[in-house]
């Protein structure tokens, strides 16, 4: 059976599974014992509710029976009877507060803290937000990152085993320790969503699924969050980025720079909402990165065309995102503003000036700049070197193709 | 929960004199810290390297001792704490707040294994 009706239910229980799961990784300190009851409880929805009718309040129909079953399997196992004692004091003693009309509280706020803790190994953070959070299977999760189901079944194992062993706890940082924990979370959804955006390998160009799923995670953090100006920024930039991805690609798949882009083809719906989000995401206090990039897209995302585009103004935020993220990533993207502004020649000065930084060795981006700047001042031989160098570094097909299309127009020997 | 806390110093050479050493009254005040949370299980400071001694057991049962090892790694265990807490975050923040985590130098923090039965 499918339809509308049969996309509703998932939906439900895909929001639901997420909110689920944290209220019981909380109250029984178990990631996996959390996930197979909340599976459990999913299932004998699905089989009861269209028998008996759905009950008045869903979601602590679910919570109830998931504990139910979690409580049976702890009375079970005897290794674990001495800690459901210690378990039960624990949950009287720490029993959320029900809800305005006896909704489950959200926890998922706690969950997201724990899967993106420092002391987990970074490429395991993001596979596991996208597990716990935006409920993805493991075989999903694999295609995600693009590596093999068995290898990403053992990643979430370890960090599943990490959390528990050592005991990452269930809790959110205090005000205090936002700061310190908060842009931690922000760069595990960044991550999911840049891979997304622009995929670091693989046939595809783009994997909007996963750019989506970034935007998902980043609204239910708003949600959670609603005064953290940085997440709002974080959705603004991820608004204005992924509303041009119609645009970004042509009929074969191939490339298309924003210069190219039909701008007509971007999505103006999403560009008003990340547009609403800047002046949130800016006002009142210093700004923080994510609100710089999503100002700085949200001036691609207003102009007409290249040509109009507030180059002045695009330079200045970089040099503010300079100032609060040092790195040679944001110089390069810096430079490329700069030869819009002042020419290729001040662009490409730039750009030389990062020649031999470690992180730009094996960049694309980085050749693929110099390689379009030498093209505009007529230096052709040089020009078609870059393209070459950036041809060896680029990481999906299409990128590569975009590479040899102007390799070509440099270099009419170029096979 | 126990977790010990391994301090490694910067070792020797330029980065040990380039970083700035935590005084005797810094060690003094996070001992003293530890010791009024009540969090306090054990804890040693270990003298020099150049004391410490190898010893191994070969297949054949053969024991070989030696001197050393000597600081060819960049980083020197020079002395650990096992502390009770609730949870990881804990014993990450007390970590934070001993002085051989500053100047160059690292503290390394490991849950203790608990058997069962």
């Amino acid at each position: 059976m499918t339809g509308p009706h049969t996309e509703h239910v998932e939906a439900v229980f895909r929001e639901e599974r997420g909110r689920l799961l944290a209220a019981l990784a909380r109250r029984f300190g178990d990631l996996d014992l959390a996930e197979e009851v909340t599976s459990e409880a999913i299932e004998a929805a699905l089989v009861r509710w269209p028998v008996d009718g759905v009950p008045p309040r869903p979601g602590a129909w679910l919570m109830t029976t998931a504990r139910r079953r979690a409580v049976d399997r702890l009375r079970r196992d005897r290794a674990y009877a001495a800690r459901l004692a210690f378990l039960a004091v624990e949950a009287d003693r720490a029993a959320p507060p029900a809800g305005a009309g006896g909704d489950l509280p959200d926890e998922r706020l706690q969950l997201f803290f724990t899967c993106a803790h420092p002391a987990l190994n970074a490429e395991d953070r993001g596979a596991l937000t996208l597990r716990c959070l935006a409920g993805l299977a493991t075989p999903e999760v694999a295609r995600a990152f693009l590596v093999p189901e068995a290898t990403m079944a053992k990643r979430i194992v370890r960090a599943k085993r990490k959390i528990r062993e050592a005991r990452i706890p269930f809790r959110a940082p205090g005000r205090d320790e936002l700061p310190e924990r908060l842009p931690g979370v922000l760069q595990v959804i960044y991550s999911i969503f840049t891979e997304g955006y622009a995929a670091s390998a693989g046939p595809d160009l783009q994997r909007p699924d996963l750019a989506e799923e970034a935007i998902r995670l980043v609204r239910i953090l708003r949600r959670l969050l609603p005064a953290e100006r940085e997440v709002a920024g974080l959705l603004a930039l991820m608004l204005l980025i992924h509303a041009r991805r119609d645009a970004r690609t042509g009929p074969g798949g191939e490339l298309v720079l924003l210069g190219e882009q039909d701008r007509g083809r971007w999505d103006r719906t999403m560009i008003e909402e990340g547009l609403r989000l800047v002046p949130v995401a800016l006002g009142g206090g210093p700004p923080g990165p994510y609100g710089v990039q999503a100002a700085i897209a949200a001036l691609h995302d207003e102009a007409a065309d290249v040509a109009t585009t507030d180059w002045p103004q695009i330079v200045a935020l970089y040099d503010l995102l300079l100032a609060l993220t040092p790195s040679p990533v944001v110089e390069l993207n810096r430079a490329a503003a700069v030869a819009l502004r002042d020419g290729p020649e001040a662009g490409l000065a730039l750009l030389d000036e990062l020649a031999g930084e470690p992180r730009l060795r094996a960049y694309a981006p980085y050749p693929t700049a110099r390689a379009d700047l030498l093209q505009r001042l007529g230096r052709l031989p040089e020009a078609a070197a870059a393209y070459r160098e950036a041809l060896g570094l680029a990481g999906t097909e299409p990128e590569r193709a975009h590479l040899r299309r102007r390799l070509a127009a440099v270099d009419p020997d170029a096979d | 929960m126990k977790y010990m806390m391994l301090i490694n110093s910067a070792g020797t050479g330029e980065a040990q004199e380039e970083a700035c050493e935590a005084s005797f009254e810094d060690w003094q005040a996070f001992d003293r810290a530890v010791k009024d949370a009540g969090i306090f299980v054990t804890g040693h400071s270990l003298a020099d390297l150049t004391t410490a001694t190898v010893v191994r057991v070969d297949a054949g049962g053969r024991r070989t001792i030696t001197d050393g090892p000597f600081a060819e790694t960049r980083e020197v265990l020079g002395g650990y704490y096992v502390i009770d807490v609730p949870d990881l975050d804990a014993a990450l923040d007390w970590a934070g707040r001993c002085p051989g985590a500053a100047g160059g130098g690292s503290v390394v923090v490991r849950p203790i294994a608990e058997f069962e039965g």
